[in-house]
Order: C-alpha cells, then structure tokens, then sequence
C-alpha cells in the first residue's frame, strides 16, 4: 500500500522533472547561455596572466583563491564535527 | 586480515600508488590533477594499508599526533602565504602582482603561487582522509 | 519527440538518478541505505551541473601550446563542482558517526525496531 503510493508520486515528480528540462537549450550547443564572455576570458587568458596550461588549476587556485580557503575550513569543520561526536575509549 | 596473498601484492603495491599521487600533486599546474585528486590517492593508499595490517599498524605509521599536525599545518601554509600577498602588493592572495617567480608555460617550475597552494591543499585532503578512518574505526577496536 | 529526448539525454538521466536516490531514501528502513540514497542524489545533481558545460567538438581545457585553433570546453561549471564533492564526503563522515553513537545505545540499525524502543519507555 505505502509502496503503491511512493511509486505513483515519484513517477510524477519524474514526469514534471522531465517536462521542465526539455525547456533547457540543447546539450552541447554552442550559443547556450553558459558559455557567456567569462568562459571565453578564462580560456583566452589564463596563460598570460598564470603561465599555467591547465585552465582549471589557474581558475581554482588563482582567480578564485579565496574559495579554495573556504573549501579547506569545511574540511577542518568536518573533522571538529566527527571528533565530538566520537569521543574514542576513555569516558570519564 | 590474514590472507598471504592479499598481504603480499599490498605491500608491493603501495609505494606506486603514492609516487603516481606525488606526481598527480606536483603537475597540477601543466596536466590534469591538482590539490584534491592528488591527496585522495595518497589518502586512499594510507587507507588500503590501515584495512590489511590493522589498526595497531597503521597506527604506529601515522601516529594522532602527526596526523594533526599536517592537518594544521596545511590550512597555516595557505594563510601564511595569503599574509605574504598582503605585504608585497595590496591583495590577499596575489599572484603576478605579489612578484612570485612566474617562468614559462609548460614548465614545472612556472605559475607562481599555483604549486604551492596545491601541495598545501594535497597534504591537507591526505591527512583528512587518514583521520577520519581512523576515528570511524577506533570505536571497535578489538573487532 | 524522441529527437528533442535524445538532445538531452545527460539531463534526463540526471534527473533519473535523483528520482531512484529518493526512493531509496523514502522505502528502506536501514539508516545506512539512507545514506547511500543520499549520495546518489547528491551525484545526480553533480552530472545535471558538469553537462551544462559542454560545447560541441570541444577538448579537455588543458591549453595545447603548439595548436591554436582548438575550441575547449568551459571550464567554470568543472571548478565549481569540485567545492561540492568536499562537502557531500564531509556530510557523509558526519552522518556516519551519528549512526555509530545511535547503535550503541540502541542496538539496532533499523529505524521501526528504534521508533519501537522509543515509544515503550
């Protein structure tokens, strides 16, 4: 009974999911509106300005450094959260 | 695990795994890796270890002590050298105009700040994986 | 109709895997089941973003120094990515201890049996 129900809903949820993504540009074309003037900038530049050849290491470690530290705090956050939970052997 | 030929083909594997993650780390700038990919092979095969020996010896290979140290250490490295941009030029961060050695495209040593950021970021995800485990293990440690 | 199927097949797939991630969360009844269904939504919604940069007869954005007249493939959908999957392994140790310190007290991992134990006390 519960399953009949789950499964009803969720072909629903699959129908609207795919009904709103047919509205999306095709995949792989060329004038979609993420591949906007920022991209081509990146591309362009990242040589003379990093002197690096792989574009995304220039971008995640250069360009937008400051998200990268944000990114290694959640990784020292996950460990505090982890480590007060699990206190190990000794209680008392 | 008591198994012969799973101890043997381990021990011969391990020191590979780590030199293809060392190189993956140091190339992040001309090829493809970089910080994360880097430190979760080196993070995977400190893992594989700990699943073959036990827990006593991997234990007594990355001690808690040490492993928190190069966890701290690694997010230190990354905001002692943001503090060096500070002082060269006006950002936080900068690359060109902090004066870092720049070179040519291609090259290993070339980009500046890039190959230090990504090994400060490839310690930091190794040791983060390696503590994990070991904490998720530690609570049955007689099993 | 199946032309504009096959136009956006990544996407649909995508949102496949997201409906069979939810339906394993919403039926099973062990925790840890929950939290691989978890995961699988959370790689759903990793391929919907990666697929959004693709160009046609584009490569891998790792810039050729002796050809210029390559077309690459937009690397800024890649570097966003890549601060998501850091926090989908942070979020999966985290749910993983509370699932240790919820089988020590109550010595079972199926949530009926712990709701059970709960409402007899």
């Amino acid at each position: 009974m519960k399953k009949i129900f789950v499964v009803t809903v969720l072909t629903l949820l699959f129908l609207v999911l795919v009904y709103s993504v047919l509205e999306m540009p095709d995949f792989a074309s060329l004038n979609s509106p993420a591949y906007n003037e920022l991209a081509r900038y990146y591309v362009e530049n990242a040589i003379e300005e990093a002197h690096a050849t792989n574009v995304i290491a220039a971008i995640i470690t250069d360009y937008r450094a400051f998200d990268t530290l944000g990114e290694t705090t959640v990784l020292f956050t996950s460990i505090l959260a982890v480590t007060s939970v699990l206190k190990g052997k000794k209680h008392e | 695990m008591n198994d012969l030929i799973v101890k043997t083909i381990v021990r011969w594997v391990i020191p590979f795994i780590q030199v293809f993650g060392v190189y993956v780390i140091f190339y992040g700038h001309v090829s493809f890796g970089g910080g994360f990919s880097g430190g979760a092979l080196i993070g995977a095969s400190l893992i594989l270890y700990a699943i073959t020996f036990g827990l006593k010896a991997s234990k007594k290979m990355v001690p808690h002590k040490r492993s928190q140290w190069m966890e701290s250490l690694g997010i230190l490295w990354y905001i002692a050298l943001g503090i060096v941009g500070i002082y060269a030029s006006g950002y936080f961060l900068g690359n060109k105009t902090a004066g870092f050695f720049m070179g040519e495209a291609g090259q290993l040593l070339s980009a500046g700040i890039i190959p230090l950021l990504t090994i400060g970021i490839g310690v930091k995800v190794a040791s983060t994986m390696i503590t994990l485990f070991q904490k998720l293990v530690e609570e049955n440690e007689d099993v | 109709m199946f032309d504009a199927l096959l136009k956006h097949m990544n996407y649909i797939a995508a949102m496949a895997l997201f409906v069979i991630g939810l339906y394993t969360v919403l039926m099973h009844q062990n925790l840890i089941k929950k939290v691989i269904g978890i995961n699988i939504m959370e790689t759903s919604v990793f391929l919907f973003f990666v697929s959004i940069g693709m160009v046609q007869k584009g490569q891998a954005p790792i810039i050729n120094l002796s050809d210029a007249s390559v077309t690459y493939v937009n690397p800024i959908p890649s570097a966003l990515i890549l601060t998501g999957i850091v926090v989908a392994v942070s979020i999966t140790a985290y749910s993983l201890s509370l699932i240790i310190q919820l089988y020590k007290q109550y010595g079972t991992l199926n949530l009926d049996e712990m709701v059970d134990e709960v409402e007899h006390d």
